[in-house]
Protein backbone atom coordinates (compact mmCIF):
# COMPACT_ATOMS: atom_id res chain seq x y z
CA UNK A 1 0.00 0.00 0.00
CA UNK A 2 1.12 3.68 -0.65
CA UNK A 3 1.76 6.30 1.97
CA UNK A 4 -1.09 8.80 1.28
CA UNK A 5 1.15 11.66 0.97
CA UNK A 6 2.03 10.11 -2.05
CA UNK A 7 -1.06 9.74 -3.73
CA UNK A 8 -2.15 13.37 -5.52
CA UNK A 9 -5.85 14.75 -4.31
CA UNK A 10 -8.07 14.52 -7.08
CA UNK A 11 -7.87 14.64 -11.18
CA UNK A 12 -6.34 18.05 -12.50
CA UNK A 13 -9.58 19.44 -13.91
CA UNK A 14 -8.45 23.45 -14.33
CA UNK A 15 -7.69 24.16 -18.37
CA UNK A 16 -4.55 26.17 -19.02
CA UNK A 17 -5.87 26.47 -22.62
CA UNK A 18 -9.00 26.58 -24.36
CA UNK A 19 -8.96 23.30 -26.05
CA UNK A 20 -6.69 20.82 -23.90
CA UNK A 21 -7.07 19.24 -21.04
CA UNK A 22 -5.29 20.66 -18.03
CA UNK A 23 -1.07 19.92 -18.62
CA UNK A 24 -1.13 18.36 -14.85
CA UNK A 25 -3.74 15.59 -16.04
CA UNK A 26 -1.88 14.74 -19.03
CA UNK A 27 1.63 14.28 -17.04
CA UNK A 28 -0.49 11.82 -15.07
CA UNK A 29 0.20 9.71 -18.38
CA UNK A 30 3.10 8.19 -17.25
CA UNK A 31 1.10 6.16 -14.85
CA UNK A 32 -1.78 5.50 -17.05
CA UNK A 33 -3.71 3.98 -13.95
CA UNK A 34 -2.66 5.23 -11.15
CA UNK A 35 -4.46 5.99 -7.10
CA UNK A 36 -5.95 9.65 -6.63
CA UNK A 37 -7.21 10.59 -3.14
CA UNK A 38 -11.08 11.75 -3.85
CA UNK A 39 -13.39 14.66 -2.01
CA UNK A 40 -14.49 15.53 0.08
CA UNK A 41 -12.71 13.23 2.33
CA UNK A 42 -9.45 12.20 0.73
CA UNK A 43 -10.30 8.69 0.42
CA UNK A 44 -8.34 6.67 -2.26
CA UNK A 45 -9.54 5.66 -5.21
CA UNK A 46 -8.16 5.31 -9.25
CA UNK A 47 -8.18 7.42 -12.39
CA UNK A 48 -7.39 5.78 -15.58
CA UNK A 49 -5.44 7.95 -17.88
CA UNK A 50 -4.26 5.59 -20.76
CA UNK A 51 -5.98 4.90 -23.55
CA UNK A 52 -6.31 0.67 -23.75
CA UNK A 53 -6.75 0.46 -20.05
CA UNK A 54 -9.39 3.24 -19.55
CA UNK A 55 -11.35 1.09 -22.70
CA UNK A 56 -10.25 -2.38 -20.36
CA UNK A 57 -12.08 -0.87 -17.43
CA UNK A 58 -15.51 0.19 -19.56
CA UNK A 59 -15.54 -3.12 -21.16
CA UNK A 60 -15.40 -5.55 -18.00
CA UNK A 61 -18.40 -6.06 -16.11
CA UNK A 62 -17.38 -5.54 -12.63
CA UNK A 63 -16.68 -2.16 -12.61
CA UNK A 64 -20.24 -0.53 -12.31
CA UNK A 65 -22.30 2.53 -12.30
CA UNK A 66 -25.84 1.04 -10.58
CA UNK A 67 -23.98 1.66 -7.06
CA UNK A 68 -23.84 4.94 -4.74
CA UNK A 69 -21.09 7.42 -5.97
CA UNK A 70 -20.51 9.15 -2.84
CA UNK A 71 -16.73 10.53 -3.85
CA UNK A 72 -15.97 13.08 -6.36
CA UNK A 73 -12.09 13.24 -8.73
CA UNK A 74 -12.72 17.05 -8.53
CA UNK A 75 -13.42 19.62 -5.99
CA UNK A 76 -16.83 20.67 -7.43
CA UNK A 77 -18.97 17.24 -6.83
CA UNK A 78 -18.98 15.31 -10.67
CA UNK A 79 -22.00 14.90 -12.02
CA UNK A 80 -21.93 11.13 -11.35
CA UNK A 81 -22.05 11.91 -7.72
CA UNK A 82 -24.87 14.17 -7.57
CA UNK A 83 -27.14 12.12 -10.14
CA UNK A 84 -26.31 9.16 -8.32
CA UNK A 85 -27.83 10.61 -4.74
CA UNK A 86 -31.40 10.65 -6.41
CA UNK A 87 -31.12 8.85 -9.53
CA UNK A 88 -34.54 8.88 -11.21
CA UNK A 89 -36.80 5.47 -12.38
CA UNK A 90 -35.65 4.55 -16.30
CA UNK A 91 -31.86 6.55 -15.57
CA UNK A 92 -30.63 3.69 -17.19
CA UNK A 93 -27.22 4.85 -17.29
CA UNK A 94 -26.96 4.79 -13.39
CA UNK A 95 -28.45 0.65 -13.67
CA UNK A 96 -26.28 -2.63 -14.32
CA UNK A 97 -27.81 -5.35 -15.81
CA UNK A 98 -30.21 -6.80 -16.48
CA UNK A 99 -32.21 -3.34 -15.75
CA UNK A 100 -29.92 -1.40 -17.74
CA UNK A 101 -30.50 -3.76 -20.45
CA UNK A 102 -33.84 -4.44 -20.51
CA UNK A 103 -34.51 -0.33 -20.68
CA UNK A 104 -31.57 0.57 -22.92
CA UNK A 105 -33.31 -2.10 -25.40
CA UNK A 106 -36.50 -0.36 -25.43
CA UNK A 107 -35.07 2.77 -27.58
CA UNK A 108 -32.30 1.49 -29.20
CA UNK A 109 -33.71 0.51 -32.15
CA UNK A 110 -35.01 4.20 -33.09
CA UNK A 111 -30.91 5.33 -33.03
CA UNK A 112 -29.65 2.29 -35.55
CA UNK A 113 -27.10 3.90 -38.43
CA UNK A 114 -30.43 2.56 -40.55
CA UNK A 115 -32.86 5.19 -39.22
CA UNK A 116 -30.28 8.35 -38.65
CA UNK A 117 -29.73 7.14 -42.01
CA UNK A 118 -33.80 7.94 -42.68
CA UNK A 119 -33.34 10.71 -40.85
CA UNK A 120 -30.87 12.63 -42.71
CA UNK A 121 -32.92 14.77 -44.76
CA UNK A 122 -35.00 16.12 -41.71
CA UNK A 123 -31.81 16.81 -39.66
CA UNK A 124 -30.64 18.81 -42.89
CA UNK A 125 -33.88 21.05 -43.26
CA UNK A 126 -33.75 21.89 -39.30
CA UNK A 127 -29.68 22.90 -40.00
CA UNK A 128 -31.13 24.65 -42.91
CA UNK A 129 -33.86 26.66 -41.08
CA UNK A 130 -31.31 27.40 -38.28
CA UNK A 131 -28.49 28.73 -40.67
CA UNK A 132 -31.34 31.22 -42.20
CA UNK A 133 -31.96 32.46 -38.70
CA UNK A 134 -28.36 32.65 -38.00
CA UNK A 135 -27.59 35.29 -40.89
CA UNK A 136 -31.23 36.84 -40.37
CA UNK A 137 -29.95 37.81 -36.71
CA UNK A 138 -26.90 39.51 -38.67
CA UNK A 139 -23.16 40.00 -38.15
CA UNK A 140 -22.73 39.47 -34.42
CA UNK A 141 -25.13 36.60 -33.90
CA UNK A 142 -24.54 34.49 -31.01
CA UNK A 143 -24.02 30.44 -33.04
CA UNK A 144 -24.55 29.44 -29.81
CA UNK A 145 -28.33 30.66 -29.17
CA UNK A 146 -29.17 30.80 -33.16
CA UNK A 147 -27.82 27.42 -34.71
CA UNK A 148 -25.91 25.19 -32.32
CA UNK A 149 -28.14 24.56 -29.69
CA UNK A 150 -31.66 24.92 -31.50
CA UNK A 151 -30.17 22.12 -34.03
CA UNK A 152 -30.01 19.49 -31.45
CA UNK A 153 -32.49 20.47 -29.53
CA UNK A 154 -35.51 20.73 -32.53
CA UNK A 155 -34.13 17.05 -33.39
CA UNK A 156 -34.06 15.52 -30.48
CA UNK A 157 -37.55 17.23 -29.33
CA UNK A 158 -39.40 16.13 -32.77
CA UNK A 159 -37.60 12.42 -32.39
CA UNK A 160 -39.08 12.10 -28.78
CA UNK A 161 -42.21 14.25 -29.26
CA UNK A 162 -41.30 16.57 -26.89
CA UNK A 163 -42.89 20.62 -28.09
CA UNK A 164 -40.72 22.46 -29.40
CA UNK A 165 -42.37 25.09 -27.11
CA UNK A 166 -41.51 23.81 -23.89
CA UNK A 167 -37.66 23.93 -24.73
CA UNK A 168 -36.89 27.31 -22.40
CA UNK A 169 -38.08 25.48 -19.31
CA UNK A 170 -35.86 22.11 -20.07
CA UNK A 171 -33.06 24.24 -21.82
CA UNK A 172 -32.57 26.15 -18.45
CA UNK A 173 -33.44 22.78 -16.31
CA UNK A 174 -30.97 20.05 -17.96
CA UNK A 175 -28.30 23.17 -18.03
CA UNK A 176 -28.35 23.81 -14.29
CA UNK A 177 -28.76 19.97 -13.83
CA UNK A 178 -24.98 20.01 -15.47
CA UNK A 179 -23.44 23.64 -14.30
CA UNK A 180 -20.76 21.61 -11.47
CA UNK A 181 -20.56 25.55 -10.05
CA UNK A 182 -23.69 24.79 -8.38
CA UNK A 183 -24.93 22.63 -5.17
CA UNK A 184 -25.62 19.03 -5.44
CA UNK A 185 -29.08 20.12 -3.97
CA UNK A 186 -30.06 23.10 -6.47
CA UNK A 187 -28.57 20.46 -9.56
CA UNK A 188 -31.04 18.08 -8.55
CA UNK A 189 -34.20 20.16 -8.19
CA UNK A 190 -33.68 21.25 -11.83
CA UNK A 191 -33.77 17.47 -12.32
CA UNK A 192 -36.62 17.01 -10.37
CA UNK A 193 -38.41 19.64 -12.18
CA UNK A 194 -37.29 18.04 -15.66
CA UNK A 195 -38.35 15.01 -14.61
CA UNK A 196 -41.89 16.30 -13.51
CA UNK A 197 -42.59 17.80 -16.61
CA UNK A 198 -41.50 14.64 -18.69
CA UNK A 199 -43.95 12.64 -16.35
CA UNK A 200 -47.10 15.00 -16.71
CA UNK A 201 -46.20 14.92 -20.69
CA UNK A 202 -46.10 10.47 -20.61
CA UNK A 203 -49.64 10.17 -19.74
CA UNK A 204 -50.47 12.52 -22.28
CA UNK A 205 -48.67 11.28 -25.23
CA UNK A 206 -50.57 7.60 -24.07
CA UNK A 207 -54.23 9.64 -24.98
CA UNK A 208 -52.77 11.55 -27.60
CA UNK A 209 -50.58 9.63 -29.14
CA UNK A 210 -47.85 10.77 -32.19
CA UNK A 211 -45.28 9.35 -34.01
CA UNK A 212 -42.98 9.63 -31.53
CA UNK A 213 -40.48 7.57 -29.28
CA UNK A 214 -42.27 9.05 -25.93
CA UNK A 215 -45.92 7.81 -27.47
CA UNK A 216 -44.11 4.29 -28.75
CA UNK A 217 -42.42 4.07 -25.21
CA UNK A 218 -45.78 5.61 -23.46
CA UNK A 219 -48.11 2.31 -24.59
CA UNK A 220 -45.30 -0.08 -24.05
CA UNK A 221 -47.05 -2.09 -20.82
CA UNK A 222 -43.56 -3.67 -20.00
CA UNK A 223 -42.46 0.27 -18.75
CA UNK A 224 -44.34 1.90 -15.70
CA UNK A 225 -44.79 5.85 -16.42
CA UNK A 226 -42.12 6.62 -13.93
CA UNK A 227 -39.56 4.73 -16.15
CA UNK A 228 -40.59 6.13 -19.23
CA UNK A 229 -40.22 9.45 -18.01
CA UNK A 230 -36.35 9.01 -16.71
CA UNK A 231 -35.68 7.15 -20.22
CA UNK A 232 -37.03 9.84 -21.78
CA UNK A 233 -34.83 12.25 -19.41
CA UNK A 234 -31.69 10.83 -20.40
CA UNK A 235 -32.33 10.99 -23.88
CA UNK A 236 -33.61 14.95 -23.73
CA UNK A 237 -30.46 15.71 -21.76
CA UNK A 238 -27.94 13.90 -23.57
CA UNK A 239 -29.87 14.57 -26.88
CA UNK A 240 -29.08 18.06 -27.07
CA UNK A 241 -26.14 19.16 -24.66
CA UNK A 242 -23.33 17.15 -26.19
CA UNK A 243 -24.27 17.80 -29.96
CA UNK A 244 -25.21 21.96 -29.12
CA UNK A 245 -21.75 21.76 -27.52
CA UNK A 246 -19.68 20.39 -30.05
CA UNK A 247 -20.99 22.15 -32.68
CA UNK A 248 -20.45 25.35 -31.21
CA UNK A 249 -16.88 24.64 -30.06
CA UNK A 250 -16.13 22.89 -32.87
CA UNK A 251 -17.32 25.61 -34.85
CA UNK A 252 -14.78 27.96 -32.60
CA UNK A 253 -11.62 25.11 -33.17
CA UNK A 254 -12.13 24.93 -36.91
CA UNK A 255 -12.40 29.12 -37.06
CA UNK A 256 -8.95 28.84 -34.98
CA UNK A 257 -7.31 26.10 -37.26
CA UNK A 258 -7.89 27.62 -40.43
CA UNK A 259 -5.66 25.10 -42.41
CA UNK A 260 -7.55 22.22 -41.39
CA UNK A 261 -10.75 24.50 -42.08
CA UNK A 262 -8.88 24.79 -45.96
CA UNK A 263 -8.92 20.90 -46.34
CA UNK A 264 -12.56 20.48 -45.73
CA UNK A 265 -13.59 23.42 -47.85
CA UNK A 266 -11.57 22.07 -50.92
CA UNK A 267 -12.40 18.36 -49.73
CA UNK A 268 -15.70 18.02 -48.31
CA UNK A 269 -16.04 14.15 -48.16
CA UNK A 270 -13.50 14.60 -45.27
CA UNK A 271 -16.36 16.00 -43.17
CA UNK A 272 -17.29 12.42 -41.26
CA UNK A 273 -13.45 11.83 -40.56
CA UNK A 274 -13.66 15.17 -39.26
CA UNK A 275 -16.10 14.92 -36.75
CA UNK A 276 -14.75 11.63 -35.41
CA UNK A 277 -11.15 14.07 -34.87
CA UNK A 278 -13.38 16.85 -33.52
CA UNK A 279 -14.96 14.28 -31.17
CA UNK A 280 -11.78 13.06 -30.11
CA UNK A 281 -9.79 16.65 -30.03
CA UNK A 282 -12.13 18.18 -28.12
CA UNK A 283 -14.12 15.27 -26.07
CA UNK A 284 -16.81 17.85 -24.35
CA UNK A 285 -17.10 15.13 -21.39
CA UNK A 286 -14.31 16.76 -19.97
CA UNK A 287 -14.08 15.16 -16.37
CA UNK A 288 -14.41 11.92 -17.67
CA UNK A 289 -16.92 9.01 -16.33
CA UNK A 290 -17.18 7.25 -13.51
CA UNK A 291 -17.41 3.56 -12.92
CA UNK A 292 -17.69 1.83 -8.65
CA UNK A 293 -15.73 -1.64 -8.34
CA UNK A 294 -18.38 -4.49 -7.84
CA UNK A 295 -16.50 -6.93 -6.81
CA UNK A 296 -12.17 -7.56 -6.14
CA UNK A 297 -10.57 -7.31 -9.75
CA UNK A 298 -7.33 -7.34 -11.10
CA UNK A 299 -5.85 -5.56 -13.99
CA UNK A 300 -2.44 -5.46 -15.40
CA UNK A 301 -1.40 -6.34 -12.03
CA UNK A 302 -3.18 -3.39 -10.08
CA UNK A 303 -5.95 -5.28 -7.33
CA UNK A 304 -9.21 -3.22 -7.17
CA UNK A 305 -10.97 -3.90 -4.48
CA UNK A 306 -14.76 -3.87 -4.14
CA UNK A 307 -16.05 -0.41 -3.37
CA UNK A 308 -13.47 1.46 -4.99
CA UNK A 309 -14.42 4.55 -7.06
CA UNK A 310 -12.68 4.57 -10.46
CA UNK A 311 -12.78 7.84 -13.02
CA UNK A 312 -11.96 7.28 -16.44
CA UNK A 313 -10.68 10.62 -18.02
CA UNK A 314 -11.92 10.35 -21.63
CA UNK A 315 -10.38 13.70 -21.83
CA UNK A 316 -7.02 12.18 -21.58
CA UNK A 317 -7.50 9.14 -22.81
CA UNK A 318 -8.16 10.58 -25.95
CA UNK A 319 -4.85 12.43 -25.82
CA UNK A 320 -2.62 9.27 -25.15
CA UNK A 321 0.52 9.36 -27.32
CA UNK A 322 0.52 5.73 -27.31
CA UNK A 323 -3.23 5.61 -29.52
CA UNK A 324 -2.38 8.99 -31.66
CA UNK A 325 0.60 10.57 -32.64
CA UNK A 326 1.13 14.15 -32.09
CA UNK A 327 -2.05 14.16 -29.64
CA UNK A 328 -2.23 17.66 -29.69
CA UNK A 329 -2.52 18.26 -32.84
CA UNK A 330 -6.44 18.98 -34.61
CA UNK A 331 -5.83 16.85 -37.73
CA UNK A 332 -9.02 16.46 -39.62
CA UNK A 333 -7.16 13.69 -42.30
CA UNK A 334 -6.12 11.25 -38.96
CA UNK A 335 -7.65 8.30 -38.90
CA UNK A 336 -9.13 9.05 -35.06
CA UNK A 337 -11.61 5.82 -35.04
CA UNK A 338 -11.35 4.31 -31.78
CA UNK A 339 -11.83 7.02 -29.61
CA UNK A 340 -13.57 7.23 -26.12
CA UNK A 341 -15.56 10.81 -26.95
CA UNK A 342 -18.86 8.64 -26.43
CA UNK A 343 -17.58 6.87 -24.15
CA UNK A 344 -16.61 2.84 -24.04
CA UNK A 345 -18.85 -0.62 -22.84
CA UNK A 346 -22.05 -1.34 -22.67
CA UNK A 347 -23.07 2.26 -21.50
CA UNK A 348 -21.37 3.74 -24.56
CA UNK A 349 -23.87 6.47 -25.86
CA UNK A 350 -26.41 5.47 -27.25
CA UNK A 351 -27.25 8.06 -29.65
CA UNK A 352 -23.84 8.27 -30.74
CA UNK A 353 -25.21 7.57 -34.47
CA UNK A 354 -27.32 10.64 -34.04
CA UNK A 355 -24.67 13.13 -32.94
CA UNK A 356 -22.81 12.20 -35.83
CA UNK A 357 -25.36 13.10 -38.49
CA UNK A 358 -26.07 16.04 -36.51
CA UNK A 359 -22.59 17.12 -36.56
CA UNK A 360 -21.32 16.25 -40.31
CA UNK A 361 -24.84 17.79 -41.78
CA UNK A 362 -24.52 20.51 -39.22
CA UNK A 363 -20.79 21.25 -39.85
CA UNK A 364 -20.67 21.01 -43.56
CA UNK A 365 -24.00 23.11 -44.34
CA UNK A 366 -22.74 25.69 -41.93
CA UNK A 367 -19.54 26.21 -43.56
CA UNK A 368 -20.59 25.88 -46.86
CA UNK A 369 -23.49 28.42 -46.67
CA UNK A 370 -20.86 31.13 -44.65
CA UNK A 371 -18.09 30.22 -46.18
CA UNK A 372 -16.39 33.85 -44.57
CA UNK A 373 -18.04 32.48 -41.07
CA UNK A 374 -14.85 34.50 -37.81
CA UNK A 375 -15.37 35.24 -34.44
CA UNK A 376 -17.14 38.89 -33.98
CA UNK A 377 -14.89 39.23 -30.79
CA UNK A 378 -11.36 38.71 -30.44
CA UNK A 379 -11.07 34.76 -29.07
CA UNK A 380 -10.10 35.29 -25.68
CA UNK A 381 -13.11 37.15 -24.79
CA UNK A 382 -15.30 33.97 -25.71
CA UNK A 383 -16.61 32.89 -22.66
CA UNK A 384 -15.76 29.26 -21.68
CA UNK A 385 -18.05 26.49 -19.81
CA UNK A 386 -15.76 25.31 -17.54
CA UNK A 387 -17.39 24.73 -14.55
CA UNK A 388 -20.24 22.74 -16.62
CA UNK A 389 -20.14 18.78 -16.70
CA UNK A 390 -20.20 19.40 -20.94
CA UNK A 391 -17.16 21.78 -22.08
CA UNK A 392 -18.22 24.07 -24.52
CA UNK A 393 -18.99 27.78 -25.06
CA UNK A 394 -21.23 29.78 -23.16
CA UNK A 395 -21.77 32.13 -26.77
CA UNK A 396 -19.84 32.54 -29.70
CA UNK A 397 -20.22 35.93 -30.95
CA UNK A 398 -20.06 35.66 -35.22
CA UNK A 399 -19.89 37.73 -38.42
CA UNK A 400 -18.94 37.18 -41.94
CA UNK B 1 -11.30 -15.68 -40.89
CA UNK B 2 -14.60 -16.35 -39.25
CA UNK B 3 -17.02 -13.41 -37.69
CA UNK B 4 -18.60 -14.39 -34.80
CA UNK B 5 -21.28 -12.15 -32.92
CA UNK B 6 -22.80 -12.26 -29.67
CA UNK B 7 -26.48 -10.91 -29.64
CA UNK B 8 -26.85 -10.90 -25.43
CA UNK B 9 -23.24 -8.63 -24.85
CA UNK B 10 -24.63 -6.58 -27.72
CA UNK B 11 -25.54 -2.75 -26.72
CA UNK B 12 -26.76 -1.22 -29.87
CA UNK B 13 -23.99 1.34 -30.26
CA UNK B 14 -24.16 0.42 -33.98
CA UNK B 15 -20.14 1.06 -34.54
CA UNK B 16 -20.23 -2.69 -36.75
CA UNK B 17 -23.16 -1.51 -38.81
CA UNK B 18 -21.68 2.02 -39.45
CA UNK B 19 -17.97 0.52 -39.88
CA UNK B 20 -18.49 -2.55 -42.23
CA UNK B 21 -22.33 -1.89 -43.52
CA UNK B 22 -21.70 -5.29 -46.05
CA UNK B 23 -21.27 -7.87 -43.44
CA UNK B 24 -23.40 -6.15 -40.33
CA UNK B 25 -26.81 -4.91 -40.07
CA UNK B 26 -29.05 -3.96 -36.78
CA UNK B 27 -32.23 -5.66 -35.72
CA UNK B 28 -35.31 -2.86 -36.20
CA UNK B 29 -36.85 -3.41 -32.76
CA UNK B 30 -33.96 -2.66 -30.81
CA UNK B 31 -30.76 -2.55 -32.74
CA UNK B 32 -28.87 -5.48 -31.94
CA UNK B 33 -26.11 -7.01 -34.08
CA UNK B 34 -27.02 -8.63 -37.02
CA UNK B 35 -24.31 -10.77 -39.34
CA UNK B 36 -25.23 -10.70 -42.95
CA UNK B 37 -21.67 -12.15 -43.93
CA UNK B 38 -19.75 -14.03 -41.71
CA UNK B 39 -16.67 -14.79 -43.78
CA UNK B 40 -13.90 -12.06 -43.96
CA UNK B 41 -10.27 -12.40 -45.98
CA UNK B 42 -7.89 -12.88 -43.09
CA UNK B 43 -7.35 -8.94 -42.25
CA UNK B 44 -10.01 -7.47 -43.59
CA UNK B 45 -9.02 -3.75 -42.74
CA UNK B 46 -13.45 -3.45 -42.35
CA UNK B 47 -14.18 -6.49 -39.85
CA UNK B 48 -11.20 -6.06 -38.21
CA UNK B 49 -12.25 -2.69 -37.16
CA UNK B 50 -15.73 -4.04 -36.68
CA UNK B 51 -14.75 -6.07 -34.03
CA UNK B 52 -12.21 -3.48 -32.66
CA UNK B 53 -14.84 -0.72 -32.25
CA UNK B 54 -17.35 -3.00 -31.09
CA UNK B 55 -17.72 -1.29 -27.38
CA UNK B 56 -19.16 -4.55 -25.95
CA UNK B 57 -17.39 -7.40 -27.09
CA UNK B 58 -19.87 -8.69 -29.35
CA UNK B 59 -18.12 -8.78 -32.69
CA UNK B 60 -15.20 -11.35 -32.43
CA UNK B 61 -12.85 -12.89 -35.01
CA UNK B 62 -11.92 -16.34 -35.54
CA UNK B 63 -9.20 -17.96 -37.38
Amino acid sequence: MSHTEDVPFGMPYRRETRYDPPAGLLQLQEQPLRRIRYYPDGVEGWLATGHALSRRILADPRFVTGERFVHSPTELPHVFVSISEQVPPGFFLFFDPPEHTRLRRKVTGVFTVKRMKELEPRVAAIVDERIAALKAAGPGADLVREFALPVPALVICEMLGVPYADRDAFQRNSADMLDLARSVEDRNKSMAELFGYLMQLVPAKRADPGDDLLSVLAADPELHDVETAGVGLILLVAGHETTANMLALGTFALLEHPGQLARLHDDPALWPAAVEELLRYLTVAHNGVMRIVKEDAEIDGRHFRAGEHVTVALQAANRDPGKYERPGDLDVERDAQGHMAFGHGLHQCVGQQLARVEMRIGFAKLFEAVPDLRLAVPPEEIPMRSDMAVYGVHTLPVEW
Amino acid sequence: MRIAVDREACTSAGMCALTDPARFDQDEDDGRVVLLEAEARDGDPDATAAAELCPSGAVTLHW
